[in-house]
């Protein structure tokens, strides 16, 4: 071994709490990388696959009732490649750890052959035998969150007749990997069912002989989705169709690829700050060695060394701590995927998912690292390119502070000595400082704009359950039904309290701009449900025009004032235009509200109703389930406490986990600064120091004179993160939002506190370490030997 | 504490059977092996001794750099080797001043601010403005060490040394890093400060000749003091060559 790789290897074991806070910062940036790249591919790829084995449909048309016939008409249209049809309704199931009847989704299965469309996958049990019209397939979610099994038998009425039924197995489908409950945008195995019966049992318990109410489609590569759509809602519109959609805004798709595009973003944005921080890092600390080894490179320059043999030699040193860091990172990242994919199938249900890494995520992670390190390595090579050998072997003149000094001049009568020391050092390397700040600045806002996203959560949780929605439940009618219903609801013991609404399915258009939504419908005494404005104000809906929430006014490019289009999706589906009087805050879904009568007028119709919103008073809650679930034509009922647990849960589980995360990494991007800031400096200012503890400086005193600069830039780098996270989690908050569900961007003052929090601990930790050193250093030798 | 009214007769330091070894066993080195020594007030000393003889480990002993093996020190009375750090660092502070070969000043203060930073924190300082006077140095100090020779650098140190009114002033080859000339005007300044205001002041040297200004001459070898030399008259600096 050379003597310099000797040397190599002693400056490295000198210097390694130094190098290994870089490489941690490194290898935290490497790790998001690789993991997120790798969770993109792994969702991605086999969410693809799923959907391509399974036949996954790319339009699904709902339709009232169309003759099967009509199922050739939509074969024949140009791009289609084949067409399944099928029977959906509604059942209502009987689980024993809920007092209220869970509603699921029935849909029918061809009798004798597989799907041409939307297969399911058979995880438990057998496949239904058609000539037993009491068997079903159960999705495999629900059946475990509510411990059925094959051969169990379930309760459910179907289309007003309670029916036994036998679950012949246990099935997964492309169509439901995410399993939101309509209206909800968090998945609760336990509420969300779906029955798969045969064709023909299906179409006897929905009075469905010969007929179909949803159609599947599957499209030829490279055709234009608008103009199939355009062709099926022609096809099927005789027959009351609200409208085909395609794949994309299928629910549980679009949950599944908005999850994966979010983590593209993160992947692409989050590792290059935590690399930059890291060549900054390399840079100082790479320089302060170069700087106190001047002599060293002198005489080896002297023994005949070209500048290209020692700059080697310095640039290996960066080169080991870079590719520790990469490897780091790769590792931590392979443990980060395989961890997190479990949370993942908790939310989305693959039948397989393998944390696939993704090699090019390790090649770009690994040279990404030595790239972005070897520019500031670079940086410190012209410094030693720079030395001549008999200069290099001389000790340098004192740093030069007349210019800069000059700062402090101003505040001298305000100021002592060490605290003269410590402005003008700051002042005299201004770009070293600014990039400390920067660096922990940056770290900090990362975590603290994530940490404001969660704080979100938990007041659109807050909002949404408790300011927005008061009810105590919701229920749903079948079919727009005479208000009367309203009437025998508040005649149930129990109910103290019921506000109808009616909900129309609607299609808003503004120019170009278009969503496919609902209209909810109103009255003005409301007071478990309403609209409010962002200032939490209930706002009064006018007698003609509509309230649209921010989402939907955000989508369609309108506010106040403006007129909307809106194409009424029932009845006779009239086309009006109508005033936009005022914007809702919302934050799930993107809801438009009238005021009840007013819609009903729209449908030209009186007095109609979807459901009611009721508040239950509490000890009757039991019977009052009890005589909703035997009321006629109620389609559904939820439970608000029901949505805000799954909520809650759902958030102090992964969210919950993830705040910890986010604290550790800017814990260690503060750490891995102050730390590294604090060690150069205090080799930097041995000297000084020494002095000062000479003269009879005490060690706190001493210390003060190194760290009050750190204490400086982490002070200042505190409001900078601040701001700079509170702008972040503005973009990260617009990011992720969707017409699914809006992420509010509030004051977060719990969020503020722990980002502050742990970069001050961060802050401290690292200056205790440095001040440790400080206490131990010798002042003799010190003093008496050169710089 | 105070040196006011103290009984003239008694010494400033007295050390008595002083030993420092630095290392165990094998790797040992005896830096001091037995010194018995008394420095009166207001003597010029100067210690004289090859590479490892000792006398620098005695300076820092005496001046509270460092700690003794065996052995005791006394200063005015009190035992610098029952002292705690906090304790050392108070002598320091109060009591005495260095000067070293290197200067040590901070290149981010002035020449007037590197004095103050004394000053701030002594008892009993005189102006920094005054003491840099003393050192012939009144016109620059507004500048920054970087703007300084190394003589005016090392009398910027001296100045910062004899700020405080010490009354002993250590000064560890003081001269090492300076040609003779600057050397000779920088031993002037510490002759000045001795006579001006009656500093005890111990000088550590390879220069032999630098031995002629001081009242007494301590040769060192092996860790043991050889010769004490005492000179009856002081040399002026500007009459020492080498």
């Amino acid at each position: 071994m050379s003597p310099l790789t000797h040397k190599l290897f002693r400056d490295l074991n000198r210097m390694k709490a130094q190098a290994f806070a870089i490489a941690v910062v490194i290898g935290i940036g490497v790790a998001m990388q690789v993991m997120m790249t790798g969770l993109v591919l792994s969702l991605s790829e086999t969410r693809d696959a799923y959907y391509e084995r399974y036949r996954l449909a790319e339009v699904f048309a709902p339709v009232a009732r169309a003759p099967n016939a009509v199922a050739r008409e939509l074969a024949a249209i140009e791009g289609v490649t084949s067409v399944e049809t099928r029977i959906t309704g509604t059942a209502s199931i009987d689980v024993d750890s809920r007092a209220l009847p869970v509603f699921g989704r029935v849909l029918s299965l061809p009798d004798g052959h597989d799907p041409r469309l939307n297969d399911i996958l058979l995880t438990a049990g057998r496949e239904i035998n058609p000539d037993h019209a009491q068997e079903i397939l159960l999705l495999e979610g629900f059946a475990v969150a509510n411990r059925l099994e094959p051969g169990d038998r379930l309760k459910a009425t179907l289309n007003g007749v309670q029916r036994d039924l036998l679950i012949a197995g246990l099935a997964q489908s492309p169509e439901f990997i995410y399993s939101a409950a309509p209206g909800e945008f968090l998945p609760d195995d336990a509420r969300f069912a779906v029955i798969w019966m045969g064709e023909a049992a299906a179409a006897a318990a929905f009075d469905a002989q010969g007929t179909f109410n949803e159609a599947l489609l599957s499209l030829n590569r490279g055709t234009r989705l608008e103009t199939v759509l355009d062709a099926v809602d022609r096809v099927l519109s005789p027959y009351g169709g609200p409208g085909a959609y395609g794949v994309a805004d299928q629910l549980s798709n679009r949950f599944v690829s908005e999850e994966i595009s979010g983590l593209e973003v993160s992947a692409t944005g989050v590792p290059p700050i935590f690399l930059a921080v890291a060549a900054f890092l390399l840079y100082i600390v790479i320089s302060r060695l170069v700087q106190s080894e001047r002599e060293e490179i002198g005489l080896l320059k002297a023994f005949g060394y070209s500048n290209v043999e020692v700059g080697w030699h310095y640039m290996q040193l960066v080169l080991v701590i870079a590719i520790g860091g990469a490897v780091l990172g790769c590792l931590l990242g392979i443990v980060g995927g395989r961890s997190i994919i479990p949370v993942y199938t908790t939310y989305y249900k693959f039948p397989f998912l393998l944390f696939r890494l993704d090699p090019a995520s390790f090649v770009t992670g690994v040279t990404t690292s030595i790239a972005v390190a070897s520019f500031g390595g670079v940086l410190v090579l012209r410094k030693v390119f720079r030395l001549a050998p008999a200069e290099a072997m001389r000790p340098p003149a004192p740093a030069d502070y007349s210019r800069s000094g000059r700062v402090g001049a101003s505040l001298a009568r305000w100021l002592d000595q060490p605290s003269r020391m410590v402005l003008r050092r700051i002042t005299r390397q201004p770009w070293r400082m600014g990039g400390a700040i920067i660096g922990i600045a940056a770290g900090m806002a990362l975590s603290l704009s994530m940490l404001i996203i969660y704080e979100g959560f938990d007041v659109a949780l807050d909002r949404s359950f408790n300011v927005i929605d008061r009810s105590d439940a919701t229920l749903s009618f079948a079919y727009a039904t005479s208000d009367k219903a309203i009437l025998e609801l508040r005649r149930v013991p129990g109910v103290t309290l019921v506000e109808p609404f009616r909900q129309v399915g609607v299609t808003f258009r503004n120019g170009l701009k278009e969503h496919q939504g609902a209209i909810t419908g109103l009255t003005n005494e409301a007071r478990l449900y309403r609209a409010l404005d962002a200032d939490v104000q209930q706002i009064d809906l006018p007698p003609r025009g509509l309230v649209l929430s921010t989402a939907l006014a955000g989508v369609l490019g309108v506010g106040p004032g403006d007129e909307v289009q809106i194409e009424l999706r029932e009845g006779r589906q009239p086309v009006l235009e109508v005033p936009v009087t005022g914007v809702a805050e919302s934050l799930m879904g993107a809801p438009a509200f009238m005021e009840l009568d007013a819609l009903n007028a729209l449908m030209g119709e009186h007095g109609r109703v979807t459901g009611a919103y009721l508040a239950i008073s509490e000890e009757a809650s039991t019977e009052v389930y009890q005589d909703l679930r035997d009321l006629p034509a109620v389609a559904g009922i939820s439970l608000r406490s029901e949505a805000e647990r799954a909520f809650k849960d759902i958030m102090d589980q992964g969210a919950g986990s993830s705040r910890y995360i986010m604290g550790i990494m800017a814990f260690a991007i503060t750490f891995g600064i102050v730390f590294n800031a604090a060690s150069v400096a205090q080799a930097e200012r041995a000297r000084d120091l020494a002095s000062l503890r000479v003269i009879g400086f005490h060690r706190r005193e001493t210390a003060f004179v190194l760290l009050g600069e750190l204490g400086v830039v982490t002070l200042i780098a505190l409001p900078v993160g601040l701001l700079l996270g509170n702008a972040m989690s503005f973009g990260i908050a617009a990011g992720f939002s969707t017409e699914l569900y809006q992420i509010p961007v509030i004051f977060a003052p719990r969020a503020q506190g722990f980002a502050v929090a742990v970069v001050v601990v961060a802050a401290l930790a690292s200056g205790w370490l440095v001040k440790r050193k400080i206490d131990r250093a010798d002042i003799i030798s010190t003093l008496k030997t050169r710089e | 504490m105070s040196m006011d009214g103290q009984i003239p007769s008694q010494p400033a330091f007295r050390a008595k059977g002083l030993t420092k070894t630095y290392g165990q066993g094998h790797s040992a080195v005896h830096a001091l092996r037995g010194v018995d020594i008394e420095i009166e007030k207001g003597e010029i000393v100067v210690l004289l001794g090859p590479s490892g003889s000792g006398k620098s480990t005695l300076l820092n002993i005496l001046g509270g750099l460092d700690r003794a093996s065996e052995g005791e020190v006394h200063f005015d009375g009190q035992n610098l080797t029952a002292m705690t750090d906090r304790q050392l660092t108070g002598y320091r502070r109060d009591h005495v001043g260095f000067v070293f070969q290197f200067y040590n000043l901070m290149p981010s203060l002035t020449a007037r601010e590197n004095v103050e930073l004394v000053t701030e924190i002594a008892r009993h300082p005189m102006e920094p403005d005054e003491a840099l006077k003393l050192v012939g140095l009144g016109e620059r100090v507004e500048h920054f060490p970087a703007q300084l020779s190394g003589g005016e650098q090392q009398r910027v140190a001296i100045a910062r040394a004899v700020a405080k009114e010490p009354e002993v002033l250590f000064c560890d080859e003081p001269t090492g890093a300076l040609d003779s000339k600057t050397g000779r005007s920088v031993l002037r300044v510490l002759k000045d400060v001795n006579e001006r205001l009656g500093t005890t002041i111990l000088i550590v040297t390879h220069a032999a000749a630098t031995g002629a200004m001081a009242d007494r001459v301590i040769h060192f070898a092996d860790g043991k003091i050889r010769e004490i030399v005492r000179n009856e008259t002081r040399a002026d600096p500007e009459d020492i060559h080498w």
